[in-house]
């Protein structure tokens, strides 16, 4: 019921702002105004190569929040640089972001909006649900996609969907080799959200892959979205079966809560996360005190050599600093900036057209990302690059 | 050991879903009408206390007071404004205002508030227990809630059984034209009944986030919907009903949490609620009602 309630307001939101774009058609000073009605980052109307269009998704506000916002300003940042640098060809870029609140329904509104826009590509959905609801529809109408963090398997299932971050089995198949590699413990459980793709999906690589790694399982549960505040029966569990790792590949709003409780049942083993976990430092009042120590696989971190100026960059526009799907996004955009140079598109091409050439020249592209050196990309959608893991220590992250 | 454990933290939970319960049961039994928005006002305490206590830094006292002072205010000005000209409209018409009235109330803390969770700093400051060397450990919260749970529906029955207002509920309960005829006001009877119920629901969201401590603008819907089914158990309108409802509930589903499967906890609860309900239509201490026609 709560979702056909915000279904409905959505939907009058997209109808007013289609409204508002439908008025500007072919106008570019216009819809360039409305992009900055709509709290957008940039306006390169009369650049000599034209403007490219690039539509953001994701959950600006909600609880997935930390996510959007990050993937609104890596995007935001990047297409800034671009321009600043003289655009892709020559062509400016151009980012809208609209909110789908981490809700499938809303993203696919939010494309909707962005078509009407006149999106020439997507950078989008921020997370993994929505994002193969989008997958569909851009499928449909022949639009390019590059998600920066949907990470289950059928987010790129569609060809002309690609991917930043790395998909749900990768992400559990390298969390259990990294935990058998550096021997960080023998008895695991696994806490995970039976109600998302996401958390389910990395849940069912790792279990596969910790008998290959010789890691004892001896707890596997799970909690639903309507019954993401009481851990205390899978925490005990946990306890009694002696774990001394707690695997959590969820989201970071219910491992806030975890943790907690866990504190509070004198639980200490290591826990473990995926990228989901990237952004438990932003939760308001949070203790930060007790995610230390806690680990997870993540492509990026503000301390490498090689995402500091990015990180500078990223503090001094929008004052906190940059998550991994801050970066993530930033090699999205950068990704589409590589395929424009390559396939040589033209900024009045149709979006269509714009995507049949994206198909080969993300295959052929390879860039220097910050979520990792020499990033290149199969047909299918995946990336190939090194997965890395980080541990909070006083409070920031340190790549291991 | 560890069966302990988990029984002693379904009983806590299901303290709370009693307290919840309780607003459900006695709004129902007096004004004979199902008001949705009772978990969100539950939220409202959380925010309430929430926005006292971690923003401005007032002790958890305070913050629970004012609590109540808010919630009380809101019940009774929810009852005035949306229930009160539906009295005499059909109570699918009142269902579906106290629908909207959930509604709004999300809305509106999802604008002031956002909708970003917050960790919920506990006001409980009395410390846990360790029994059995440390093996069986039992929250402050838990201590807490089992025991205002239990005073609270105490105080209510005698409040019900003893008070004048409280014989005026009874009262109106029973007919509420009959007890206009004998001079009763049922307007202001219908409006101290929420009032004490969203007074407990302030008291609720103090328990509630206090022991799950996440707060956001949905925070009250799911407790609120269990809470509900837990009152249907016991029988609504019945305030014992309530709390063995709410204990049953609460127990029951952490031990399908421990034993059975974690992620069917809230199947295993809701098929019992059918389960009850094809056994007895009125739930476990429900009085068969007899509709005039």
């Amino acid at each position: 019921m709560k979702k056909l309630i915000a279904l409905g307001l959505t939907a009058a939101m997209a109808a007013s702002l289609a409204a508002c774009g439908s008025g500007s058609g072919g106008n570019t000073a216009t819809e360039g105004a409305t992009a900055a009605a709509q709290g957008n980052a940039s306006d390169n109307s009369g650049a000599a190569g034209g403007t490219f269009k690039i539509g953001v998704i994701g959950p600006l506000t909600g609880p997935a929040a930390a996510y959007g916002i990050a993937v609104q300003n890596g995007a935001d940042l990047a297409v800034k640089e671009i321009n600043e640098a003289g655009g892709a060809n020559g062509i400016m870029l151009e980012s809208n972001a609209q909110d789908d609140e981490h809700d499938a329904q809303k993203s696919v509104n939010a494309y909707n909006t962005l078509k009407d826009w006149g999106a020439q590509a997507i950078v989008g959905s921020t997370t993994s649900d929505p994002c193969i609801a989008v997958a569909a529809e851009t499928s449909n109408d022949n639009m390019f996609q590059i998600t920066p963090s949907g990470s289950a398997v059928e987010c790129v299932e569609p060809d002309n969907v690609f991917r930043v971050c790395f998909a749900d089995p990768d992400q559990g198949t390298a969390s259990a080799v990294y935990i058998g590699e550096n021997k960080l413990a023998s008895k695991i459980a696994v806490i995970y959200d039976s109600s998302t793709t996401y958390s389910s999906g990395i849940r069912e690589a790792f279990v596969k892959e910790a008998g290959n790694q010789g890691l004892e399982i001896v707890a596997d549960e799970a909690f639903t979205a309507d019954n993401a505040t009481d851990f205390s029966v899978q925490l005990d569990k946990a306890k009694e079966a002696g774990a001394e790792l707690v695997f959590l590949p969820i989201y970071y709003q219910e491992a806030s809560v975890i943790l907690k409780q866990a504190s509070d049942k004198d639980f200490a083993p290591i826990f473990f996360g995926c990228d989901g976990m990237d952004g438990i430092l932003t939760v308001e009042n949070f203790d930060t005190s007790l995610a230390e120590g806690l680990m997870l696989l993540t492509p990026f971190s503000t301390t490498e050599d090689s995402s500091k100026a990015f990180t500078e960059a990223y503090v001094a526009a929008y004052g906190i600093e940059p998550n991994q799907f801050a970066a993530d996004s930033y090699d999205a955009v950068y990704a589409i900036k590589a395929a424009i140079e390559k396939s040589g598109v033209t900024a009045d091409m149709d979006y269509s057209a714009i995507c049949d050439a994206f198909k080969t020249a993300m295959t052929e592209i390879s860039i220097d990302g910050l979520t990792g050196a020499g990033m290149t990309w199969n047909a299918s959608g995946e990336p190939d690059k090194a997965p890395k893991a980080v541990k909070i220590v006083n409070g920031v992250y340190e790549m291991q | 050991m560890s069966f302990l454990s988990y029984l002693i933290s379904g009983i806590s939970l299901g303290s709370i879903y009693a307290i919840i319960a309780l607003g459900y049961t006695m709004v129902y039994g007096i004004a004979r009408m199902l008001n949705f928005a009772h978990g969100d006002i539950i939220m409202v305490g959380g925010f309430a206390i929430f926005t006292m206590v971690s923003t401005l830094g007032m002790a958890p006292m305070v913050g629970i007071v004012t609590a109540v002072a808010v919630c009380t205010l809101l019940g009774v000005t929810i009852e005035f404004v949306a229930y009160r000209p539906l009295r005499d409209a059909s109570s699918l018409a009142v269902l579906i205002t106290a629908i909207g009235v959930s509604y709004l109330l999300q809305n509106l803390a999802l604008l002031i508030f956002g909708s970003n969770a917050r960790q919920f700093t506990s006001v409980v400051t009395v410390p846990g227990l360790k029994l059995a060397g440390g093996r069986l450990s039992i929250s402050g919260e838990t201590i807490v809630t089992i025991i205002v749970c239990i005073v609270i529906m105490a105080a209510l029955t005698t409040f019900i059984n003893k008070t004048r207002i409280g014989q005026a509920m009874l009262a109106v309960s029973e007919d509420r034209g009959a007890a206009a005829l004998m001079g009763i006001n049922v307007n202001r009877t219908i409006a101290i009944t929420f009032a004490i119920g969203s007074a407990l629901a302030a008291v609720a969201g103090a328990l509630l986030c206090s022991t799950y401590p996440s707060l956001t603008p949905y925070t009250g819907s799911m407790p609120g919907i269990k809470a509900f089914v837990a009152a249907v158990f016991g029988g609504i309108g019945s305030i014992p009903g309530a709390l063995l409802g709410g204990i049953i509930l609460g127990v029951v589903e952490n031990l399908s949490k421990a034993y059975i499967s974690s992620q069917l906890s809230d199947a295993i609860v809701f098929s019992l609620l059918i389960v009850i309900l094809l056994v007895r239509p009125t739930g476990i201490l429900g009085k068969k009602i007899n509709e005039k026609v």
